[in-house]
């Protein structure tokens, strides 16, 4: 029996030791797919910034970075981002240590985790449509608020279609999301903690204080920039909403699409090259504070 | 699509989680009181339903007079009015077709290498993930800059079509394809498996179709379903690239006939909602199915 078994072992690796080298061309359909379309686009996209109209390499068209509408642009984006994710991280995370209460396998958790994610991720357009019928002119909650607190919230011109006005669809995708990374780390808690706390004699309050926040912690600054980051990055809600720029992302689009404002060549490139830069610092401290949570989490 | 830095926590195949409730009923730790996590849920949850509810009761408006009316619904099936929703129906359709190919994409082309890396190159593994993984870090607008010389020869080799997106939607995809069937191979031992059947006598071939896949299953059908919902909400690169699909229809249409728009708006949110609801139960069931075994 020992024999048959190193005899078929044998067999098998001589079989793969024969194709090892042809083996390889297995990956060349998928290789061959990502470098063309991700590879390829990537680079372009990163790397055109710093050509000149007529294909000579030049750094010239970082000076795009002081045209005041860019900057404008860029501050917009950030701040918008910022602080929708900031308040989104407060209630998903509120919303997220409910849902610790619900069975971790039961429906309640399915129905909530589903709903997330199509708000979270697949909501797009689709929901700038569901704001602009919430607050829009003669919207629902536009009329109610009128007929209780007689504020007209779109007095100014109508407050969805400004920068300011994104953080309402903003937080509505930035809460889902919070609550769909976050509450991995609140599963993480061992309830053996808190019944270590207790018999210690501690407190719910010193339990949060002393275990609770501190666990938690890079969990919670990791989903802040990871929310940071996709609201950085959104484009359609805003593109639904706002017809010129405003935004980084809008402003790529517009330059695509128009002749260039600014008076650089590949001003888009040169855009993407900025975006990419804040998403590079902002997936690196993410990934820092995430090899922290892991910790936790074993 | 809003999300480009998303690592979706949507596998198949969750890690099993501990209760966090003391045994005694006395509450320690984080877990809040079920009261309070009532309370909670119960507020947000009619918060989010807002903007939703508005949607629904916005459909029903009549333009003008603000009377309930079932006419835009109408409007859809309407011959007369066809013409008004033709651009819909062939963004419709074209993402519909976009989404067959991307759904190939994903078989013919990831999940190969997926199986290949799995059984042979334990060392491509890393690689194949890094691959996958990376356009969650790069925002989609970004890769669009790119995209738009490289449709311009894709263009000229095959002409403007819209169903030639399903190549670049293809790469937004491989996140949200990748990480269920990944989840759904660290189940079970792959390389055991195909042993035991190779050893059996099975070709290469019959391991794969009738041993390998039918374990992945679940993982196959999550990555499916989740990719048809990434095809069917997006919007940037077709939006750049000024190709019709759904999302792009969908924006025009709000221009000339907001109330359609929003009955398909909504009634999209809802097909997605009910995808993911799919695939979270077919996750359950797998889960509890496997202790009876």
């Amino acid at each position: 029996m020992t024999a048959a078994s190193v005899r078929v072992g044998r067999r098998g690796a001589g079989a793969s030791l024969r194709r090892r080298g042809v083996g390889w061309l297995g990956f060349a359909p998928f290789g061959v797919y990502v470098v063309l379309f991700l590879g390829i686009p990537g680079v372009i996209a990163v790397a055109s910034g710093f050509f000149a109209a007529d294909g000579t390499p030049t750094l010239a068209n970082l000076a795009a970075f002081t045209d005041p509408v860019i900057l404008k642009d860029f501050w917009n984006s950030v701040w918008v981002s910022a602080v929708s994710a900031g308040v989104s991280a407060v209630l998903g995370a509120l919303i997220a240590w409910a849902l610790t209460a619900a069975r971790p396998d039961g429906a309640l958790r399915a129905v909530v985790d589903s709903a997330s994610s199509v708000l979270a991720q697949f909501g797009g357009v689709m929901l700038a449509f569901a704001w602009i019928a919430t607050v829009g002119p003669e919207a629902l909650v536009t009329r109610l608020i009128q007929a209780v607190l007689h504020v007209d919230i779109n007095g100014n011109g109508p407050f969805l279609y400004t920068v300011g006005g994104l953080l309402l669809p903003y937080t509505y995708f930035g809460v889902p999301l919070m609550v769909l990374t976050f509450l991995p780390a609140l599963d993480g808690l061992k309830p053996q903690w808190g019944e270590a706390v207790a018999t210690l004699g501690g407190t719910r309050l010193q339990y949060w204080l002393r275990v609770g926040v501190p666990v938690l912690a890079p969990a919670f600054l990791g989903s802040v920039i990871l929310l940071f980051a996709n609201a950085f990055s959104s484009y359609a809600t805003a593109a639904a909403l706002i017809d010129q720029g405003g935004i980084v992302p809008l402003a790529i689009k517009q330059q695509l699409t128009s002749e260039t404002i600014v008076g650089v060549a590949n001003t888009a490139g040169v855009l993407a090259l900025g975006m990419v830069a804040i998403m590079a610092v902002l997936m690196t401290g993410y990934a820092a504070l995430e090899r922290r949570t892991r910790r936790w989490q074993r | 699509m809003t999300a480009a830095a998303v690592p979706p926590p949507l596998d198949a195949v969750p890690t099993p989680r501990v209760r966090t409730r003391a045994r005694s009923g006395v509450l320690t730790g984080a877990v809040p009181s079920a009261v309070t996590g009532l309370a909670v849920l119960v507020v947000a949850g009619a918060l989010f339903l807002v903007p939703l509810a508005a949607m629904a009761w916005f459909t029903v408006q009549q333009a003008g007079s603000g009377a309930i009316t079932a006419a835009h619904y109408a409007a859809i099936l309407d011959p007369a009015q066809a013409s008004n929703y033709a651009d819909l129906f062939t963004g419709l359709t074209n993402s519909l077709g976009i989404c067959v190919l991307t759904v190939a994409i994903v078989l013919v082309l990831l999940l190969p290498a997926m199986l290949l890396a799995e059984l042979r190159y334990p060392a491509a593994r890393r690689v194949l993930e890094l691959v996958c993984l990376l356009p969650i870090s790069v925002p989609t607008v970004v890769l669009v800059v790119g995209f738009v010389p490289v449709y311009q020869v894709v263009g000229a080799l095959v002409g403007p079509d819209a169903w030639t997106l399903a190549l670049a939607i293809g790469v937004i995809v491989l996140p949200y394809a990748y990480r269920p069937i990944r989840a759904n191979l660290s189940t079970f031992n792959v390389v055991v498996l195909a042993e035991a059947a190779r050893s059996l006598g099975a070709s290469w071939p019959a391991t794969v179709l009738r041993v390998i896949l039918p374990n992945l299953r679940r993982g196959l059908l999550s990555s499916c379903l989740l990719t048809i919902s990434v095809v069917l909400g997006e919007f940037t690169i077709a939006n750049v690239l000024s190709r019709t699909t759904f999302q792009t229809a969908l924006l025009l249409l709000q221009q000339t006939d907001p109330y359609v728009a929003t009955i398909f708006a909504l009634g999209a949110l809802l097909l997605v909602f009910l995808l993911l609801v799919v695939i979270s139960t077919v996750g359950a069931l797998g889960r509890s199915r496997r202790p009876r075994r």
